[in-house]
C-alpha cells in the first residue's frame, strides 16, 4: 500500500523521451561454433555424467524427430512437429532442474521429457493414440504430459500455460515447497495476453517461476520482426521488474548456465525470472506446414551452421569425453530402436469406447452416461462403420 | 439460527473454508484488504493473512489462469472476478482450459480444486455492464459445473459444495439478492448437494423453474395464479450443468404444463436447452406448449431495465395462457 515509486528517477525540465535502445541487452555464450569455450566464461555446473545425459538426450531427440517425420510422410503418422535446431533450449533447461521442479511446455520442448526419460513406449503410445497412451488418445501426437515426471500436459491453446505456471509456483511457494515452475513458449506466443497477464502476476505475487522463451525467428510463417518490436522479448521481462537474461539458446552451455542461476535466484529470493533464448527453427512449423514458402534456403543453410547438438559434440571431443565411435553407434542404435517401437505401438488398440467419457469430471454424468449407452447401441447396429471399437465391448 | 443477508452467507462459507484447509486460497481484483466490491472477502486477509487473502492486477484472463495453476499444484483455489459481465477476457482459460484440464491429460492431471466466484444478473441499475447472466456460455461446456443460489442458506451450502468438489466449479451470486435476501444460516459448516434441483413448492397444475434471483420472481408469480386457482409446482434449478433432469422432468410428468423463467436473453438461453430436454423426456404428458419467459434478444439496457426484465408480472401471464392453451 504505497505510491512511493512514484519519487524514483531523476526529474528533469526539458522533455526527455526513452525507448528500447536506452536498455542494452547483453547475450550470453559460454561455446563457439568449433566447440571450444570463450576465454573467461564463466562456465555452467556439469561433469562428464551430466555432458553424456544431455548429448545422449540431444541425439535421441534428433533422431525422434527425423524418424517421426520420415513416418508422418508415410502415413503411419498424422501429426508430428520437430524441434530442429533448437533441441538445446529443452535439453539444457530441464538439465538445470531438480526433478521435484514443475516443467511447462508450449509444444516444442519434448527434449525437456526426454531428460526426465519419458519412455520411447511413451513418447510412441501418445502419437499413435493407442490405448497405453497416458493421455487416453485425446489429444493430437506431441502433446506429451506426465505427473510422475512432472511435466504438465501439452495443450495446442498458445500461452495459456504462462499464467498458469505462475500459479502453479505461487502454490510451490506457499507450501515450502524448493522447487520452481519453468514455463517454455515462443515469441509468438508473447504477443497474446496471457504472456503480459502471467509475467506481471509473477512479478506482483513474487512467485519463483522460470519463464523460457524460445526465440526461434517464427511462429508459423510470421518472422519475428513482424511479430514484436523493441528489444526483443527480454526487454518485456525488464519492464514487469522482472530479473532477465538473454542467451544464445543453441549453445547448450550458456542455456544450462542460465537456467542454473535462474533457479538457484528464483528458489532464494522467491522471484521470478525470464530468459530469452534465441534460436531458430530449422524445421517447418509442423509437418503440415512448408517453409519454403516463406523464408529463403540461404537462411537456412546459415542457421545450420549453428547446429547446437554438433557444437556439443565438438566440445565433448575435445574433452575427451565422447568419440567419433561412440557416436556412429549411438546414433545408429536410436534409429534401430525408435523403428522397432513404431512397429510395436501403430498396433495397439485405440482406446476402449467407454473413455469417451471418462474425466470430462471426476465422474461422469447419467446425462454422459445415457449418450454413451447410446453410442454403443449405434455402433452394434452399424459395427463395419466403426472398426475401432465394434466387437471391443 | 441467525439471520444473515446473502453476502454474509458467502463470507462465512469462505471462512469456514479457509479455516479447514489452510491450502485454501482467495483472491480477485480488490479482493485483499478492501475485502472486495462488495465485500464477500470482508476480514479474510485480516484473517488469514495477505498469502492466502490478496489483490490480484486488474486482468481477467491472468486470474483464472493463475488459477487453473494453483488449483493443478493442489491449492484449494477460490478466483473471484469482479462481475460476471468482465468474465469474458477469461473465456479462453475456463472454457479450453479449466473445463478440459482433466480430460485433456487423461486425469495426469486436474484442476478439480478450483472455483470461480461471480457476482451476476440484473435489477441494480446496473446496464448493459454490471447486469449480464452469462452461464448459458459456460453450460454449453463439458468439464464445467455450474451453480447458482436464491437465498443465503443456498448460498453457503452450495459455495462449500462447490470448494470442495472435484470438478471446476463456476458459481454465480445473484447481487441483486446480497444484501436484499436475508434468511436463517447456520453458524457451521453445511454442504447441499451439487446436480440436484429442488422442489421449493409441491403442485399440480403447473412446473415453475427458474434458479438465482428469478425464483423469487416466480414465486411471487405462483402466489397471484394460486389467487386464481392455478396450482403451481415451484422448482429451483440450483445447479445449471450437470442439471438434474429426473426432478424436473418428474414434475412435469404430473403436471403436464412447464414454465422456465431466466433473466438471460431468450435465445439460447439455458431455458431453451431445459424445453429441449423436457419435450424429449415428457412429450406425451405435455398439455401446452413449454412456456420460456426470459429477458428480450438485446443488450442489457438501464433507463427501460423495468419492461426489459422477465418479472412477475409477464411470468404470471405466461402461467395463465399456458393453463389455458
Amino acid at each position: 500500500m504505497s505510491t512511493d515509486f512514484y519519487d524514483d528517477g531523476p526529474v528533469v525540465h526539458q522533455p526527455q523521451f526513452i525507448d528500447g535502445t536506452s536498455v542494452e541487452i547483453p547475450e550470453l555464450k559460454i561455446l563457439d561454433e568449433g566447440g571450444n569455450t570463450y576465454p573467461n566464461a564463466d562456465l555452467p555446473e556439469i561433469d562428464q555424467t551430466l555432458a553424456i545425459k544431455i548429448y545422449k538426450t540431444l541425439a535421441f531427440h534428433r533422431v525422434l524427430d527425423e524418424r517421426m517425420v520420415a513416418s508422418q510422410r508415410q502415413g503411419r503418422l498424422s501429426f508430428y512437429m520437430t524441434a530442429l535446431g533448437e533441441e538445446a533450449t529443452s535439453v539444457g533447461g530441464a538439465a538445470a532442474l531438480y526433478p521435484q521442479d514443475m516443467i511447462m511446455m508450449q509444444y516444442r520442448e519434448q527434449g525437456a521429457l526426454m531428460f526426465r526419460d519419458f519412455s520411447l513406449e511413451d513418447f510412441m503410445n501418445q502419437m499413435f493414440s493407442n490405448a497405453n497412451d497416458l493421455g487416453k488418445g485425446r489429444q493430437m501426437p506431441i502433446h506429451y504430459g506426465c505427473k510422475a515426471l512432472n511435466c504438465m500436459t501439452v495443450s495446442s491453446t498458445l500461452a495459456t500455460q504462462i499464467p498458469q505456471a505462475t500459479g502453479y509456483a505461487y502454490g510451490q511457494k506457499l507450501q515450502g515447497l524448493d522447487a520452481v515452475t519453468l514455463c517454455y513458449f515462443g515469441e509468438g506466443a508473447a504477443s497474446e495476453g496471457d504472456f503480459h497477464a502471467g509475467l506481471n502476476m509473477a512479478a506482483v505475487q513474487e512467485a519463483p517461476v522460470i519463464f523460457f522463451c524460445r526465440n526461434n525467428g517464427y511462429a508459423i510463417s510470421t518472422p519475428a520482426d513482424e511479430q514484436y518490436k523493441g528489444n526483443g522479448i527480454a526487454s518485456r521481462g525488464v519492464g514487469y521488474g522482472i530479473k532477465t537474461i538473454r542467451i544464445d539458446g543453441n549453445d547448450i552451455l550458456a542455456v544450462l548456465k542460465a537456467t542454473q542461476i535462474a533457479r538457484a535466484y528464483a528458489v532464494k529470493e522467491s522471484k521470478p525470472v525470464l530468459i530469452e533464448a534465441m534460436s531458430y527453427r530449422l524445421g517447418a512449423h509442423s509437418t503440415s506446414d512448408d517453409p519454403s514458402g516463406y523464408r529463403t534456403k540461404e537462411e537456412e543453410a546459415k542457421w545450420q551452421r549453428h547446429d547446437p547438438i554438433s557444437r556439443m559434440k565438438n566440445w565433448m571431443l575435445k574433452q575427451a569425453w565422447w568419440d567419433e565411435s561412440q557416436d556412429s553407434a549411438l546414433f545408429e542404435q536410436y534409429r534401430a530402436e525408435v523403428l522397432a517401437a513404431v512397429k510395436v505401438a501403430e498396433k495397439i488398440d485405440k482406446p476402449h469406447i467407454d473413455t469417451m467419457i471418462t474425466d470430462v469430471y471426476d465422474q461422469p454424468s447419467p446425462q454422459l452416461q445415457a449418450q454413451l449407452d447410446e453410442v454403443k447401441a449405434h455402433v452394434k447396429k452399424y459395427p463395419e462403420a466403426y472398426p475401432f471399437t465394434a466387437g471391443k465391448f | 439460527m441467525a439471520k444473515i443477508n446473502l453476502l454474509h452467507a458467502i463470507n462465512s462459507a469462505l471462512d469456514i473454508a479457509m479455516a479447514d484447509n489452510d491450502r485454501t486460497v482467495c483472491f480477485g481484483e480488490d479482493v485483499g484488504h478492501f475485502g472486495g466490491v462488495f465485500r464477500a472477502t470482508s476480514g479474510l486477509q485480516e484473517k488469514y493473512g495477505k498469502a492466502r487473502c490478496f489483490n490480484s492486477p486488474l486482468v481477467e484472463q491472468g486470474i483464472i489462469g493463475f488459477a487453473n495453476g494453483l488449483a493443478a499444484q493442489g491449492s484449494v483455489t477460490i478466483a473471484e472476478i469482479q462481475f460476471a459481465d468482465y468474465i469474458f477476457p477469461a473465456f479462453d482459460q475456463i472454457v479450453n482450459e479449466a473445463a478440459k484440464f482433466r480430460y485433456r491429460s487423461g486425469n495426469e492431471f486436474n484442476v478439480g480444486k478450483l472455483t470461480i466466484r461471480s457476482p451476476y444478473g440484473g435489477g441494480i441499475a446496473g446496464g448493459l455492464y454490471h447486469s449480464q447472466s452469462p452461464e448459458a456460455y459456460f453450460a454449453h461446456t463439458p468439464g464445467l459445473k455450474v451453480v447458482i443460489p436464491r437465498n443465503p442458506y443456498q448460498a453457503k451450502g452450495l459455495l462449500l459444495a462447490s470448494i470442495r468438489d472435484d470438478n471446476p466449479v463456476v458459481f454465480f451470486e445473484p447481487k441483486r439478492l446480497y444484501r436484499a435476501s436475508v434468511g436463517e444460516v447456520p453458524e457451521e459448516d453445511y454442504q447441499l448437494p451439487l446436480g440436484k434441483a429442488e422442489v421449493v413448492q409441491q403442485g399440480t397444475d403447473i412446473t415453475l423453474l427458474a434458479w438465482g434471483a428469478q425464483m423469487e420472481i416466480i414465486e411471487q408469480a405462483a402466489n397471484m395464479a394460486s389467487n386464481e386457482g392455478v396450482s403451481c409446482e415451484v422448482i429451483d434449478l440450483r445447479t445449471i450443468l450437470p442439471w438434474d433432469i429426473d426432478t424436473v422432468s418428474q414434475s412435469v410428468t404430473k403436471t403436464g404444463r412447464l414454465l422456465i423463467s431466466q433473466e438471460a436473453p431468450l435465445t439460447a438461453g439455458f431455458a431453451s436447452e431445459i424445453a429441449a430436454t423436457i419435450q424429449d423426456k415428457c412429450f406425451l404428458s405435455l398439455e401446452s406448449p413449454i412456456a420460456r419467459v426470459c429477458g428480450l434478444d438485446t443488450p442489457y439496457p438501464l433507463a427501460l431495465e423495468k419492461e426489459y426484465v422477465s418479472d412477475h408480472l409477464k411470468v404470471y401471464e405466461a402461467i395463465i395462457k399456458t393453463v389455458n392453451f
